[in-house]
């Protein structure tokens, strides 16, 4: 019976924290991390607590409290989360824990599905903490255990950073024995480690600069560091994590059989890397992102007096933004080694192609809810928006601003205390609002910001996989708990003017929009519509609608609301309705002709 | 340059968020580990999903990164198009394009921002430069029974040059789709297969 498995980075990364032993689980969903939780928490037989928290800094204390308590935990968020999280973060560096935690952060170069690119591996070094860069899904799921085991050992959180292609790279992984062991619960109150008061917090920092010494060498003989010397070559190549597995690649295209050295758990090992600088004449470094393993090579060959040359991004070679890939590689290693590689002849396609920008999916309410909004607001209206599906409104024209999480309350705050008279409208979704949207309507509140609120509730946390969030009643497990209700909240925040509306009827939600535009401070529109692709998923079929080819003048209202159900017939100068209709009805209201009807079954 | 020597077949599914690219290589990887090969593939998660021009690599018979370099790969699967156009860049010199010629407007081109190329054209222009398999596997899917099984006959057409056994492929699809749709999906395999 084989054990490989072809499984996806992020399954790979939930079975290895099933290896390691895991007992407390905890995140906030966020592409490219999200399907770690995911897998977690459908597991018909579980012996560990998983949740998903409301953001990553709720969900970063939570495992911290559980490694505390002396349990294994972990904590799982994308890159930008790790700044939400980053408070936490720098002083559970000085306190440590007593069982173990990981800190997975997947990052995502090139902005696959974010905002930014930014390295993890920095936070590490800033906070003191181990980190692991895995090469490929199977050595992300081989890691977790050891990190386990190193948290434990040196009682710090160990940093875990798998980037997109490893969380959703697939490949075949060969799995492991499960720990049957599991670390016993019991809080010790010792408030020189838990209470970082100053007095506590003064003595801390320098033990922790001497754990991360102490880290490095233990490093320096992990599996995951790996030196390869070639004696007979006087060129060395340092890679660290997916970049380790394109260089090698590249390398065996070109023929170049040179010393190697691949680095995946930091602080880089100090012995191994100035075995490779005195191997070799000139040593090039290939890293995603930010110069962390170059810098870190340029410094120990200078404390070492090793003259050995280091090159890499401080040269241009290796770039310093976007994913690398093999002929990324091949180039770098050609310019930097003076090697002659061809690079391939690209046809160039002399045909336009459309550009293929994400939508909103057909019949998404987000879409309707933006169509009344613009209506309301009118051309000058100011619409900053937030993170989620209902980015995409950009398409709708009522998405002016896309800051993080949680910005767009806080950023219309700032546009009205600066002094803007244009009407301002912002857009967030329900979980985006729970994340961090609800200090910011209280501050609003507070600060008498005259601005409209309007947080587009569609009853899940979609664009990163549809999680479950607060308002809906059930956990991550699907349990079923409180479903907490946003007006509630709203309210309680101080909001005078909140009022919910259904976005498929543009009537009622025009008299809404209009009355809390009209509204002297903060208001609220809650449009509340349940998310297309869910609402299909559990089975609900609504009719279709179709033009009226006799109604139709051809006038394209209705193609100009963007649905990609709506199509227009060139040649006919009539508007049709594809098979992508899911029956929201909205199309049927924009047209003055009555040319849109459903159905009939 | 080919992958020689560093991947038995490098396989570039392109196609728009929603149609199954995802499904399809994964059927794919499943059968390659199950006849005890390496594989290494790369998917496109998160906000192009939303209908946006999605692309997934999928190398077997590899045990380097999952991105397939320009001009390497052996095959070009793509579910629409103007997607294999747009992706063309990774196809070897001597690499096959399997096509459909069913299109998905973009919204650029429904909302009359841009135009479509012409359907003809683009086949043409693949066929000047490789050897092209084209057909419309939208029809295909609904002959088999539903238009959604079309990832599926994309992957019967493709199933004749992947190293992999058509049996193994077919246990895959079998135990990947929802399993009211077995049969369709395995007449669509059948149908798609006629096409290569």
């Amino acid at each position: 019976m084989s054990t490989r498995e072809f499984m996806l980075g992020n399954v790979a990364i939930a079975r290895g924290i099933i290896e390691g032993g895991g007992q407390v689980i905890a995140g906030y969903p966020g592409t490219p991390s999200s399907e770690i939780i995911d897998t977690l928490a459908s597991m018909e037989k579980r012996d560990f607590y998983v949740e998903w928290s409301v953001n990553e800094k709720v969900a970063f204390e939570v495992a911290a409290g559980a490694a505390i308590a002396g349990v294994r935990s972990v904590v799982t968020m994308k890159h930008v989360g790790l700044n939400v999280a980053s408070d936490p973060l720098m002083t559970l560096s000085y306190m440590g824990v007593k069982g173990a935690m990981i800190i997975i952060s997947a990052d995502d170069p090139s902005c696959h599905s974010s905002q930014n690119e930014q390295d993890t591996r920095k936070y590490a070094q800033f906070a003191l903490m181990p980190c692991f860069d895995p090469s490929t899904p199977q050595e992300a799921k081989d890691m977790i255990p050891d990190a386990f085991r190193l948290s434990n050992k040196f009682q710090t959180a160990a940093i875990f950073r798998p980037t997109t292609r490893i969380s959703h790279g697939k490949s075949d992984v060969e799995l492991g024995v499960i720990a049957e062991d599991r670390l016993q619960v019991k809080f010790e109150k010792i408030p020189e480690r838990w209470i970082m008061m100053p007095k506590n917090a003064r003595p801390r920092h320098p033990y922790v600069l001497q754990v991360y010494e102490d880290i490095r060498k233990e490093v320096e003989d992990s599996p995951w560091n790996q030196l390869e010397l070639r004696t007979g070559s006087k060129i060395g190549i340092v890679a660290s994590g997916i970049a380790s597995v394109y260089a090698r690649e590249a390398m065996k295209r070109m023929g170049l059989d040179s010393s190697f050295l691949k680095i995946c758990a930091y602080p880089a090992p100090e012995g191994k890397i100035t075995g490779m600088l005195q191997n070799a004449d000139t040593v090039l470094v290939i890293e995603e992102l930010e110069p962390v393993l170059e810098d870190e090579v340029r410094i120990m060959a200078q404390k070492h007096g090793i003259g050995t040359k280091v090159l890499g991004k401080s040269e241009g070679l290796v770039p310093r933004h976007g994913e690398l890939n093999v002929d990324i590689c091949m180039e770098a290693i050609s310019k930097a080694f003076g090697l002659d590689a061809v690079p391939p002849a690209i046809p160039k396609v002399d045909l336009e192609l459309p550009s293929r920008p994400p939508v909103l999916c057909p019949g998404c309410s987000h879409r309707a809810a933006f169509y009344v909004m613009k209506k309301v607001f009118g051309k000058d209206g100011i619409y900053p928006s937030d993170i989620g599906c209902y980015t995409l409104g950009v398409q709708s024209g009522a998405v002016d601003t896309t800051l993080c999480m949680g910005a767009s309350i806080t950023v219309s705050s700032g546009i009205y205390h600066a002094g803007e008279k244009h009407p301002i409208c912002c857009s967030i979704g329900d979980s985006t609002f729970f994340h961090t949207g609800m200090n910011g309507l209280l501050n609003a509140v507070y600060n008498k910001a005259d601005i409209t609120v309007t947080i587009m509730d569609n009853r899940i946390t979609a664009m990163t996989g549809h999680q479950p969030n607060p308002g809906m009643g059930r956990t991550a497990v699907g349990e079923s708990t409180v479903a907490v209700s946003i007006s509630d909240i709203c309210r309680a925040l101080g909001a005078e003017f909140v009022e919910e509306a259904n976005p498929y009827d543009l009537a009622s939600t025009e008299d809404v929009f209009r009355r809390a535009r009209d509204h002297k401070g903060t208001s609220v529109v809650i449009t509340r519509q349940p998310c297309v692709i869910d609402l299909r998923r559990s089975g609900v079929r609504k009719p279709a609608f179709s033009v009226d080819q006799e109604k139709c003048t051809g006038c394209k209202a209705c193609v100009r609301f963007g649905c990609p159900a709506t199509e227009f017939d060139n040649e006919l100068k009539r508007a049709r309705i594809n098979n992508m209709c899911t029956g929201c009805g909205v199309c049927a209201q924009i047209c003055k002709f009555e040319a849109i009807v459903e159905v009939k079954r | 340059m080919s992958s020689a020597g560093i991947s038995f077949f490098d396989l570039l599914i392109a196609g728009v968020g929603g149609q199954g690219t995802i499904l399809a290589s994964d059927i794919i990887g499943k059968a390659a580990v199950k006849e005890g090969l390496p594989v290494m593939a790369a998917e496109t998660h998160g906000m192009a999903q939303r209908g946006g021009s999605v692309v997934n690599h999928l190398r077997i018979g590899c045990e380097f990164g999952s991105l397939i370099p320009l001009k390497s790969a052996d095959a070009l699967l793509a579910l629409e198009p103007s997607e294999a156009l747009r992706y063309i860049e990774y196809l070897s010199d001597d690499g096959i394009v399997i096509v459909n010629t069913e299109p998905v407007l973009p919204v650029t081109v429904t909302s009359g921002v841009s135009s479509y190329p012409d359907i003809g054209e683009m086949i043409d222009y693949l066929e000047q430069k490789f050897t092209v398999k084209a057909f419309n596997a939208v029809q295909l899917a609904k002959a088999a029974g539903h238009v959604q099984s079309m990832n599926t006959v994309m992957i019967g057409a493709v199933s004749k040059y992947l190293p992999l056994s058509k049996d193994v492929l077919i246990e895959c699809v079998r135990g990947s789709v929802p399993k009211k749709t077995v049969d369709i999906n395995i007449k669509a395999f059948e149908l798609g297969l006629l096409q290569a």
